[in-house]
């Protein structure tokens, strides 16, 4: 857990990097420090490790204060990755990966067993890469051999300055989705200082936003994005994303149930429900209790194949149900990955109707088409 | 054909002495160039690190002057401080040789790309072990033809020691100008150039094992 408490920074020049900075880093999370060049982020970051030192205020690491531990023995305790990767040209892979194990004197043994371990943890081929040098790599492929050397020594804390800014989108990307895929393995505290909005809202927990030195607003994304703080965090977060957020808060899920379903009782013989199935040209029915309640649902081919039998050998559970008050944006996280119907029911589990799926997705594509086009 | 048997003939009759003036000239130059380097390479490390810009080009304007004072002349001012023979003959060729390793390794340190010195600081290397592991094999190629250059230069002004009775190859050259003897001059000036050869290819060899870029 990092706290910080009234840190201020004046330079000797007099110049006011930061002022009465109260940040709390929330341990196992991904933190984001973010805001226009000059905020003092980077700053903020590299009081951590004592790259800078602070005026006033105090700064504590698990409890203790910073200014008190040893610089060196408290870098070591903390993973480091910059902007320009900054691999050591002259060293292997291996080597690069190894240093700071090194530094902390662990056994050979360990540090190989760590190393492959860690390179095979980005998916890099440890007997492919480990003896090579860093300009034989790919920028993304030297970025990842910069993240895994930051982690190489267990730290607790991850301190990263801008690690994917200068890959190109692509590459980017992909980080960005392996350090995510990552941390559910790991769960560092990992600070990370970007520019970037997008990044931001992408990968943090937890966004620190900074304007002059100061911390404008800290939170989720999605608190920032839906209570920002004022005018400046309006215009950093973009109109553009502050309303593809309320557009898709706004959209009501009524607009996408279809209540045109075909119902069935429970205890109707299978070939009734066959013929009803036939004659309103569906390919799948809701099952319903006496009282109205959802019960489950039949398949047309289910019906055909078992025509003989009681509807109730046939009725399968459906692999997902929501409720007509739940958001669009909890529906969506939901939906993903089921292709089956999706019955929407009411508070006292009566069935309203069938989420329109492909109206869902059809109005979503035209949203995230409109944003895509304007940024 | 003649010239050649009568060559042949000078080198059986003179081969002792004419390996003599060798190893003094080898063994002036080896002792200039290692002193030079144990010296000079700390300094310009120092100076990458030290906060004055004035003591850093105060430095670079005395190795500057040294090198521009002719040869023969920096020779010559020795003898009234250090007398003649081999000491002399080393400090004078070690102010010359301060410039270009002064300069190469200086360049080499701060060609570093800045990047790789803050990871080496933010992942807890102490800056002793940040000079010696990171910023001086990076530096290395830089530092490697400085010394090479160097190398090569020392042996070629070794000759002119012999002026100051530091002895080596110069000598033989001397006593050939003085008996208007050919093979004599022919002979030092020839093995100056194999010495500076073969030096050469050896640390080009040193050089190829340190670099594996």
């Amino acid at each position: 857990m990092i706290e910080l408490k009234n840190v201020n920074k004046i330079y000797n020049d007099g110049f006011q990097a930061l002022t009465k900075v109260n940040v709390e880093f929330q341990e196992g999370k991904i933190n984001v420090l973010i805001g226009p060049s000059g905020c003092g982020k980077t700053t903020t970051m590299k009081l951590l490790n004592r790259l800078v030192d602070y005026t006033d205020g105090e700064v504590y690491f698990n409890g203790k204060k910073i200014k008190e531990m040893n610089p060196i023995e408290l870098r070591r305790q903390m993973g480091f990755v910059i902007q320009n990767i900054g691999l050591f040209p002259h060293m292997t892979i291996f080597n690069n990966v190894a240093t700071v194990p090194k530094l902390l004197k662990w056994d050979k043994d360990r540090i190989k067993k760590r190393v492959i371990e860690l390179l095979e943890m980005v998916n890099l081929d440890p007997n492919t890469y480990m003896n090579r040098y860093p300009s034989e790599l790919s920028g993304g492929q030297q970025q990842r051999i910069g993240v895994i050397r930051a982690l190489a020594a267990e730290p607790s804390t991850i301190l990263m300055d801008e690690p994917f800014s200068a890959l190109d989108p692509i590459s980017r990307e992909q980080l960005q989705d392996e350090l995510l895929r990552l941390q559910t393995e790991i769960n560092k505290t990992i600070i990370f200082v970007t520019h970037d909005m997008d990044e931001a809202l992408k990968i943090a927990d937890n966004i620190v936003l900074m304007k002059d030195g100061k911390v404008v607003q800290q939170g989720s994304p999605d608190s920032l994005l839906s209570n920002p703080a004022n005018d400046f965090v309006k215009e950093f977060i973009g109109e553009k994303r502050l309303n593809s957020n309320n557009q898709l808060n706004d959209l009501s899920l009524a607009n996408y149930i279809n209540k045109d379903i075909l119902l069935v009782q429970s205890d109707i013989r299978i070939e009734k429900a066959t013929s009803s199935l036939i004659e309103r040209k569906v390919s799948s029915a809701v099952v319903i209790n006496e009282d109205e309640t959802y019960n489950g649902i039949v398949s047309l081919y289910d019906a055909i194949e078992n025509n003989s039998s009681e509807i109730n050998s046939i009725i399968k559970k459906a692999s997902l149900i929501i409720y007509e008050n739940d958001k669009v944006s909890t529906v969506l996280e939901k939906i993903e990955g089921i292709h089956d119907i999706v019955p929407v029911l009411s508070k006292e589990d009566i069935v309203v109707g069938l989420l329109s799926v492909d109206k869902l997705f059809a109005t979503l594509h035209h949203l995230t088409e409109y944003k895509r086009g304007e940024i | 054909m003649e010239l050649l048997q009568d060559y042949i003939a000078f080198w059986a009759d003179k081969y002792a002495s004419i390996f003599d003036y060798m190893l003094e000239h080898v063994l002036i130059s080896l002792t200039v160039a290692i002193i030079s380097i144990v010296f000079t390479i700390p300094l310009a490390v120092w100076m990458t690190k030290m906060k004055s810009t004035k003591l850093r080009s105060f430095i670079f304007n005395i190795a500057n002057i040294f090198q521009t004072i002719p040869t023969i002349a920096l020779l010559a001012i020795m003898i009234p401080i250090f007398g003649i023979g081999f000491t002399p003959a080393i400090v004078a060729l070690f102010l010359y040789a301060l410039l270009p390793l002064l300069r190469n390794t200086y360049s080499g340190m701060e060609s570093i790309d800045q990047e790789v010195v803050e990871a080496a600081k933010g992942m807890g290397f102490t800056s002793f072990q940040r000079i010696v592991k990171i910023e001086l094999p990076i530096a290395l190629p830089y530092i490697m033809s400085g010394i090479r250059v160097t190398s090569v230069y020392i042996i070629s002004w070794t000759t002119l020691a012999a002026l100051i009775g530091a002895g080596g190859l110069g000598d033989l050259v001397l006593a050939g100008i003085g008996y208007n003897d050919t093979f004599m001059i022919f002979t030092g000036a020839f093995l100056a150039i194999i010495i500076a050869l073969i030096l050469d290819f050896v640390l080009a060899t040193v050089e190829n094992k340190l670099i594996k870029l």
